[in-house]
């Protein structure tokens, strides 16, 4: 009697483990940006915005305060990677320039283009995975434009997009495997990239409606060129230092100043 | 004599199981900690083979899945073993609730592959393998020589009865596993799981405290209470270690060689800690019975029936 009653005890465990547990979908990390991804302009918008009278955005993102120090990051587990970069390798979320300005900042107009519509360019992306770092660290693309994925290494990498909006995938890419090539169909600032197999590995893709997006590089600058005159929301994103925003007004053939600052 | 020693041979295959079933749960959690659960985006194939070279987040992930298939080799084994030779037909059906448990469990193993560590799914999977754990332990317990054996019982009358201070103990201590596994997959804060250690250390420190005061005579159920104790400091060093490690490293790049290894250690002692309680509680039902006992269905202080 007391076996019988053990027996469900032990069963009564098992039912409990699967009925107790559980929990909420797990929250996509936050993404980033950078300069040298910035896409091409669009060629054809659905709204025609006349270059004569077109204005443009410009400014930098300032950095004050005490800048992080960038630890070194240990690849020794994947010899393949360690071969593959004769100095150490540091961590690349925050670069600050010697201008006192931060590098790797996503700058998109957030508001203001109201309906207007923009076509992907045909000109493609490209990501490469060098020496077990994704390179750019943040890019721009927008929706629909195709981003070619390189494995320039000579070990196994998988892909890993982490969005929030669009549909998340997860493909391994042999070293000289084919090029991926893929595409996000919907906006999104910003979504993570992760090697799972290299965990230190993260790029991060801000994916736009439209082309007026860049990334901040060794000058800490941007400009937003060929927006029609209005009032706009430009908004930054930064991996560590989450996001700002700020209103600007373009007139013709005129640019306006956007200059944010980000404190450590 | 050839059905005795048989049955001690099925015990020692059930002890094995259980011990390869707990580093199963370590090599688990080193997934999780080394972020490593989509290393291979697979399944039940790795990158389309058995055995994928063994590199960064892959050695992690695909060792998981080998000790994985090991028990659950084993875990056929043993059920295959019971059914053929346990005359116990309760015994038989926690079997067979093994082999359901370790088919689930690598189900759900390869849903969070395919779907990309939903955190449910992942959790429940961490939870499974506790439970799979406390099941094998029993088949363990209940196959050992000593089990079967003729024992003396003792009449337990105090409130709460022991028995029950040991079922509150592991489930507990399963509870406290669950928020734990929450708080790995980013669900709840530290908080909860922080809370909850109070609980169960208050509820662990009762039962030891009354399985030394009042059952000292019972070696086993002294001894495995002695342990129990043991394993609760060590765990809240271990979840103390953890919190403070991974304040003191997060800026630094994850995952971090220390904050793996601590977190690891928490989630195995852990196990072992659920595994004690659970032994101890199958002992103190098996010892202090409540032969001339009833209870109120209302919780309500235990009657005698003479």
């Amino acid at each position: 009697m007391i076996q019988t009653k053990l027996s469900w005890l032990s069963v009564f465990t098992l039912a409990i483990a699967l009925t107790g547990c559980g929990g909420g979908q797990e929250s996509a990390p936050a993404g980033g940006a950078s300069t040298e991804g910035a896409a091409a302009p669009a060629a054809a918008p659905s709204a025609p915005i006349d270059p004569a009278t077109a204005g443009s955005v410009t400014g930098k993102v300032a950095f004050t305060g005490q800048a992080p120090a960038n630890p070194v990051i240990r690849m020794d587990a994947t010899p393949a990677c360690a071969q593959a970069n004769s100095e150490p390798v540091h961590a690349d979320e925050v670069l600050v320039n010697g201008n006192g300005t931060l590098r790797n900042v996503f700058v998109y107009v957030k508001d203001g283009l109201g309906g207007r519509t923009f076509p992907a360019p045909a000109e493609e992306v490209e990501i490469d995975q060098q020496g077990c770092m994704y390179r750019p660290h943040v890019l721009g693309v927008m929706v629909g434009q195709k981003v070619r994925i390189k494995n320039a290494d000579s070990t196994n990498h998988n892909v890993h997009p982490m969005p929030t909006n669009n549909r998340e995938w997860n493909v391994s890419q042999p070293p000289g495997g084919e090029d991926l090539i893929r595409d996000f169909p919907r906006a999104e600032v910003m979504i993570p990239v992760k090697c799972n197999v290299h965990p230190w590995m993260k790029t991060y893709v801000g994916v736009s409606a439209h082309p007026f997006f860049a990334v901040t590089g060794e000058d800490g600058s941007f400009e937003l060129k060929g927006l029609p005159a209005g009032e706009y929301t430009i908004g930054i994103w930064h991996e560590k230092y989450g996001t700002q925003e700020m209103k600007v007004t373009v007139e013709a053939q005129k640019a306006a100043t956007a200059d944010f600052s980000i404190t450590g | 004599m050839g059905e005795k020693r048989d049955s001690v041979y099925m015990h020692r295959f059930a002890i094995l199981t259980a011990i390869a079933t707990f580093f199963l749960i370590m090599a688990g959690a080193l997934v999780v900690g080394n972020e490593a659960g989509l290393a291979v985006p697979d399944w039940p194939l790795s990158y389309g083979t058995w055995m994928p070279p063994m590199e960064g987040g892959v050695f992690y992930e695909h060792g998981h899945r080998m000790v994985a298939t090991t028990v659950g080799f084993l875990t056929t084994v043993l059920v295959l073993w019971i059914w053929r030779k346990e005359p116990r037909s309760w015994v038989k059906r926690l079997g067979w609730t093994a082999l359901a448990a370790v088919i689930v469990q690598g189900v759900l193993g390869g849903i969070t592959v395919l779907y990309f560590l939903p955190a449910p799914v992942s959790i429940t999977h961490a939870c499974l393998a506790q439970a799979f754990f406390c099941i094998v332990l029993s088949l363990a317990v209940f196959t050992s020589p000593a089990w079967q054996s003729v024992q003396e019982s003792h009449e337990d009358s105090d409130s709460p009865a022991f028995r029950h201070l040991c079922l509150a103990a592991s489930a507990a201590v399963y509870i406290q596993l669950a928020l734990g596994a929450a708080v790995r997959h980013r669900v709840l804060g530290v908080l909860a799981h922080l809370l909850w250690a109070g609980m169960v250390t208050v509820i662990m420190l009762w039962m030891a405290r009354r399985a030394s005061v009042r059952w000292h005579q019972l070696t086993s159920v002294h001894r495995l209470s002695g342990a129990i104790v043991i394993l609760l400091i060590l765990q809240l060093i271990l979840g103390a270690g953890s919190y403070f490690i991974r304040e003191a490293t997060k800026n630094a790049v994850q995952p971090q060689f220390s904050t793996v290894w601590i977190t690891t250690a928490h989630v195995a002692i852990g196990a072992l800690l659920l595994g004690f309680s659970w032994v101890l509680t199958l002992l103190a039902y098996r010892k202090l019975p409540c032969s001339s006992k009833i209870y109120s269905m209302a919780g309500t202080p235990e009657k005698s029936l003479v």
